[in-house]
């Protein structure tokens, strides 16, 4: 904006300038202020980082400082060996990505039903759907717990994964995004014989990218942050997530400050990774929808 | 369930046009179908997302139900005691504590928490340098695993932890915040509120975002001040984003349950027990399923009737009239 202005003629330049002048003046001190709010706010991830570094009987003191008497990198070899703290990470990936996947082939289809099929009861079906959107899930922990218990399931990836890909909020966003796509497109391919699918898949979808891309992100993190479901259904460390494992580390180490905060840095660096790449994604499927990430 | 009993009973001449009444739109079904129509189509679109919606979600909740008329232990075989788990639960004097803990961490919370946001998103929409870049800041913890943010802000916390050292050097001796029960429900609220205003803020730069900057322009130009701006055009133009925030928020804080879990345990005592940490404890620590359950059921009664009562408030307040 003010590269713009520089470059006007010198007439209209000389009239706007100390106006112009104030303005950015206030606009920088404005962006300082909110940077030092900024600051604050994101000091509990730098105190986080700084304390990793740390020997451990520097952790506490009565005069902090960032950097202790050594730098120790070590804290992350041995936070990451003292716990399988890689298969965590591997764990919590797999989970997240496989129930991303899955909660996105139910939300399609399911969207695409509601949507674009007629059958009977459907609106009132979907209204049952909409209904549960604000059902607290800690409602269903005890007889999911039961079930799985039954069918044999309980510590596998299975229970991590299948109970909550399921829930109505995929469905619902994308039946909202189902119904911007005029009908005409399909009507053209469905004429020229190709399938439903074939028209969902080659037709529909390539439209819907982008809202495909928020829900696959908000199921991934829901999955990845996810803690008292795999706290309740989870029993061995070989199958933990990351904030089971952190937890788990707490148990074993509670006092070990260091190496805890080393594995929190290494708990929180992968989703630090997702804001930084999606962050598109992440602000238009909160604007959007803000039911996701539970 | 009722899809599979009835199929096909609606042509398939509705389904892609619905609006239409001509016969010549009229979308021929992939060879094989003929006339079955949308009802068997619509079923196997339908079925695996009805299916795990039935299994995973109908059944649980009516399950919870049912579990909670048993004596239900983890291992072994229930017994049926009809209410007696109500019975209990309302003479249980921790239940209260418990409930009152939640509705007060709730209350709190969202008031903190959309104060804070909406103050935010109105400082973004003030002339700022890199305005997206520090609406992703605030962002930030809602991302990250929760009990990595619990767990950093119980070093923070700790007795001799770094806020205390920072009042010493001020001469202030500082409390054992998460220790000391006049102050834990309070640290546990405001790194809750740390945790998540972020995602409020999004939500509501969305909304301040969909004002038509003529209608601002439109008030400055009227020398209207900035206080009756934000009082009676901001406001009332971004109440539908503020009452879903409310809502949405208010659902959440009744679930709280990592914060306590990690930060103080519930302790010191039950001063910062909450209703899902006392549901899990019952169920999975203390091995009342059947307890366990009567408690679920509260809470989703409770949350019921909140949101209910939200709903039947927004007319007093809300303005949908763009």
């Amino acid at each position: 904006m003010t590269s713009d202005t520089v470059n006007r003629p010198r007439r209209v330049k000389t009239r706007m300038r100390p106006a112009q002048r104030r303005t950015a003046v206030k606009t920088w001190a404005n962006t300082a202020a909110i940077a030092v709010v900024a600051l604050v706010f994101t000091f509990p991830f730098i105190w986080m980082f700084f304390t990793a570094l740390k020997p451990e009987d520097e952790v506490f003191s009565s005069s902090p400082t960032f950097i202790g008497s050594e730098v120790r990198w070590q804290n992350f070899s041995d936070a990451w060996t003292l716990v399988p703290f890689g298969r965590f990470i591997f764990n919590g990936f797999f989970v997240s990505i496989l129930g991303a996947l899955l909660s996105i082939i139910v939300a399609v289809l399911s969207a695409y039903a509601f949507s674009r099929l007629r059958f009977k009861f459907r609106d009132r079906l979907f209204l049952l759907y909409v209904l549960t959107l604000v059902l607290p899930q800690e409602v269903l922990v005890v007889p999911l717990f039961i079930m799985m218990n039954k069918l044999g399931l309980v510590d596998t990836y299975a229970a991590l994964i299948v109970p909550f890909a399921f829930t109505a909020f995929g469905t619902f966003l994308m039946r909202q995004f189902f119904l911007t796509i005029p009908l005409e497109y399909e009507e053209a391919a469905l004429i020229d014989g190709a399938s439903r699918f074939r028209t969902l898949w080659s037709v529909l979808l390539p439209q819907l990218t982008a809202p495909l891309s928020v829900l696959a992100v908000f199921s991934f993190i829901g999955y990845y942050n996810s803690y008292l479901w795999p706290l309740i259904v989870i029993n061995s460390q070989d199958l933990a997530t990351v904030p089971l494992g952190l937890s788990m580390f707490t148990g074993e180490r509670g006092t070990q400050w260091s190496l805890m905060m080393a594995a929190a840095t290494l708990a929180v660096i992968p989703s630090l990774i997702i804001v930084a790449l999606l962050q598109r994604q992440l602000i238009k499927g909160v604007a959007l929808g803000g039911f996701g990430g539970r | 369930m009722a899809i599979s009993t009835s199929p096909g009973v609606i042509a398939s001449s509705e389904a892609v046009a619905p609006a239409a009444d001509q016969p010549a739109v009229r979308i021929p079904t992939p060879a094989g179908k003929k006339k079955k129509g949308d009802g068997l189509v619509a079923l196997a679109y339908l079925a695996p997302g009805f299916t795990g919606f039935v299994f995973f979600i109908v059944v649980p909740l009516i399950g919870s139900l049912v579990i909670s008329l048993f004596e239900w232990p983890l291992f072994g075989s229930p017994t049926f005691i009809g209410f007696a788990n109500y019975e209990k639960l309302f003479g249980d004097p921790t239940f209260y504590t418990v409930l009152l803990n939640t509705v007060i961490f709730a209350f709190v919370y969202t008031a903190v928490n959309l104060a804070l946001a909406l103050g935010v998103s109105l400082w973004l929409t003030t002339k700022l340098k890199f305005s997206g870049f520090w609406r992703v800041i605030f962002f930030l913890p809602a991302i990250t695993p929760m009990v990595a943010n619990a767990l950093i802000w119980r070093l923070m916390l700790s007795q001799d932890g770094l806020l205390n050292s920072l009042l010493g050097t001020f001469g202030i001796e500082g409390a054992s915040w998460l220790s000391d029960s006049r102050f834990a429900l309070l640290a546990v609220i405001t790194m809750s509120v740390w945790q998540s205003f972020g995602y409020n803020v999004i939500v509501l730069s969305a909304g301040l975002g969909g004002i038509p900057k003529e209608i601002l322009e439109a008030s400055r130009v009227d020398g209207t001040s900035a206080w009756n701006r934000l009082r009676f055009i901001i406001l009332p133009m971004i109440s539908p984003s503020l009452f879903f925030t409310m809502t949405m928020t208010m659902i959440g804080a009744f679930q709280v349950f990592v914060q306590p879990q990690i930060l103080t345990q519930g302790g010191p005592g039950e001063s910062t027990n909450t209703f899902v940490l006392y549901l899990y404890r019952n169920g999975f620590v203390f091995d009342k399923l059947g307890y366990a359950s009567a408690l679920a059921w509260i809470l989703f009664i409770v949350v019921m009737l909140i949101t209910a009562l939200q709903f039947a408030g927004q007319k007093k307040w809300v303005n949908y009239d763009k």
